[in-house]
């Protein structure tokens, strides 16, 4: 593996960590908010969020190209432009991958259902309390799906990467990309390698994230 | 009467409209077909409708007014659910002192040791909850809501989801509490025996409404009340055990108009007792019969007279302030000549002991 091409792992990891975690603060709220409520404007918010799920990633990476630069909505409200920075691809990568976070917390959450909060509720704990000390435990595999889910979408991401992300090494160069340019370039050798580096440490993820739950759910 | 509720509360086509007094001891058993309204009045009272309006005072702490509407986590209510809704994630020990840990020192009137002693969870404390039975889960359920040290327990159909054994071991669990605990209890029920058996007082609701609130024993001999309408109409008596005749393996009770004979194994004299006498076995003579197989006959004085249909009669009886109920056929009360005011004597063919006491 190339220095250029262990940089692209690097950015891909970072870039996956970094949108799981801004995945899982805005996702949570949102999950939350979706399996409690009663508003009307619910089916067009589950819409909204599950967008991504059907719009092929070009169309988001178009429109996102246009709210990222210089004249767009989100940089004039950043103040900056976002197109083609790491900030931009960690945006676009939780938009993205939105979806495959809200949904199994969403259902996570309805699972459950709110008598453990009721419960809870009699027993002196207060909203905040009781979601962090009831619900959040008892949402733990929703969690982990979640995580896992939001993770791997952002880390097997092409398209809006592509768009808005551009290929600056070490900036907004991800593993994706990397293996389609050498595959572009006719370098099979060097695809394979990042390839096989993808698939191994996909692997060990997941291998990870289940054998994580494994005994809970055999004692429980 | 501490405990004030008047509560105002509709949601999806359903309006609770309810409006009571209870004691502050003892347990008042809220009674009612399903759908009249009786867990969501629970509700209400715990705060976990929002919604509710109207007023809610325990033990003078006001929990809802026009003014104030204190949410569920700040009410000093203890809740035992259908389904004892442990949190799987907590063992046994961590579920009691869930909301234990979460009140002021100053307001632990309840203490961890003395609940696990009284509901006798000792050997459950480290086990996980989804180990538990069915009993021993609820019994759990119980010791963490009482452990909030509430001013008002409210039990909703605790019992509902187990089956007979599990109940009978719950029984005497509840009838402790009532004893030993400065605690009211509202016990949702629409089971007569559960009523019968450990109710002090009552409310019987009936679409979305408070019908009627009292004294069981008042309301129980009520010819207005739905009980004694049923086919299972009685009245409860309080008694205390005197002595035990091990000759013929009977025991011999006082209560306020006397003594009363019940086949039943030796109990420690003094314990109080509480016997339910059905109306359909409460025959009426009008002299004291002097040769019969019937053991128990004490003088009494007709009360009211109401007639079921075309052939019986459920006559109220005062037998020195207690207040028994005698079903008889039109025809016998027409030949005895029976009327308000009439003294007779009452005549009781059997009586069942209810478990208050017996443990003890």
């Amino acid at each position: 593996m190339t220095i250029q091409d262990g940089l692209a792992l690097l950015t891909t990891l970072k870039l996956a960590m970094v949108s799981t975690v801004w995945l899982l603060v805005l996702g949570t709220p949102l999950a939350w908010w979706l399996a409690q409520t009663e508003s009307k404007f619910k089916p067009w918010i589950q819409s909204i969020v599950s967008l991504p799920l059907v719009l092929p990633p070009t169309v988001i990476g178009f429109y996102l190209l246009l709210a990222l630069g210089k004249q767009g909505v989100i940089s004039s409200w950043m103040n900056r432009s976002l197109a083609f920075t790491f900030s931009g691809l960690v945006v676009g990568s939780v938009i993205y991958s939105m979806p495959f976070v809200v949904q199994p917390l969403q259902n996570c959450f309805s699972t459950i259902g709110k008598t453990p909060l009721e419960v809870a509720a009699t027993l002196r704990a207060n909203r905040w309390d009781a979601f962090w000390h009831v619900m959040f435990p008892l949402a733990r595999p929703g969690f982990i799906t979640a995580a896992v889910l939001g993770f791997a979408h952002t880390v097997g991401e092409f398209g809006i990467v592509l768009m808005i992300g551009g290929n600056i090494p070490g900036e907004t160069r991800v593993l994706s990309v990397a293996i389609y340019e050498h595959v572009e370039a006719l370098a099979y050798g060097q695809a394979h390698v990042l390839a096989g580096v993808l698939v191994l440490l996909s692997f060990l993820l997941l291998a990870w994230v289940y054998g994580l739950q494994q005994p809970k759910s055999a004692s429980s | 009467m501490s405990i004030r509720v008047r509560l105002l509360f509709s949601h999806d086509g359903f309006t609770l409209a309810a409006n009571f007094k209870a004691p502050k001891k003892g347990i008042t058993a809220v009674f009612g077909p399903s759908g009249s309204g009786k867990t969501t009045l629970m509700r209400c009272i715990a705060g976990l409708e929002g919604k509710a309006k109207g007023e809610v005072v325990v033990a003078d702490e006001v929990w809802l007014n026009e003014k104030i509407c204190l949410p569920a986590h700040k009410r000093s209510v203890g809740f035992v659910f259908q389904e004892a809704h442990l949190f799987s994630h907590l063992n046994v020990r961590e579920n009691l002192r869930f909301g234990y840990k979460r009140l002021a020192q100053a307001k632990k009137r309840m203490q961890m040791d003395a609940i696990v002693e009284l509901l006798r969870l000792t050997p459950l404390l480290h086990r996980k909850t989804t180990s538990l039975s069915g009993g021993e889960r609820q019994r759990v359920a119980i010791g963490r809501a009482l452990l909030t040290s509430p001013q008002l327990l409210l039990m909703d159909e605790p019992l509902s989801a187990l089956d007979y054994a599990s109940r009978r071991e719950i029984y005497p669990f509840l009838e402790r509490l009532a004893q030993t605990l400065e605690i009211p209890i509202f016990y949702i029920t629409h089971q007569v025996d559960e009523v019968v058996r450990l109710a002090d007082h009552l409310v019987l609701m009936k679409h979305g409404k408070v019908e009627k609130y009292g004294a069981l024993t008042d309301l129980l001999v009520d010819p207005d009340f739905s009980l004694a309408q049923s086919e299972e109409a009685s009245c409860v008596v309080d008694a205390v055990v005197d002595s035990y005749d091990s000759a013929f393996g009977l025991c011999y009770l006082n209560f306020a108009a006397g003594r009363l004979t019940v086949v039943q194994d030796q109990l420690e004299i003094g314990t109080k007792v509480r016997l339910q006498i059905l109306a359909r076995d409460v025959s009426i003579t009008l002299e004291k019969q002097m040769n019969t197989s019937i053991l128990n006959s004490f003088p009494a004085k007709v009360i009211s007279l109401t007639d079921e249909g075309a052939a019986r009669v459920l006559v109220q009886l005062d037998a020195s302030g207690v207040v028994i109920l005698a079903r008889v056929t039109r025809k016998s009360a027409g030949i005895l000549g029976l009327r308000i005011g009439l003294p007779v004597f009452a005549q009781v063919k059997s009586m069942a002991l209810m478990g208050g006491g017996v443990l003890n």
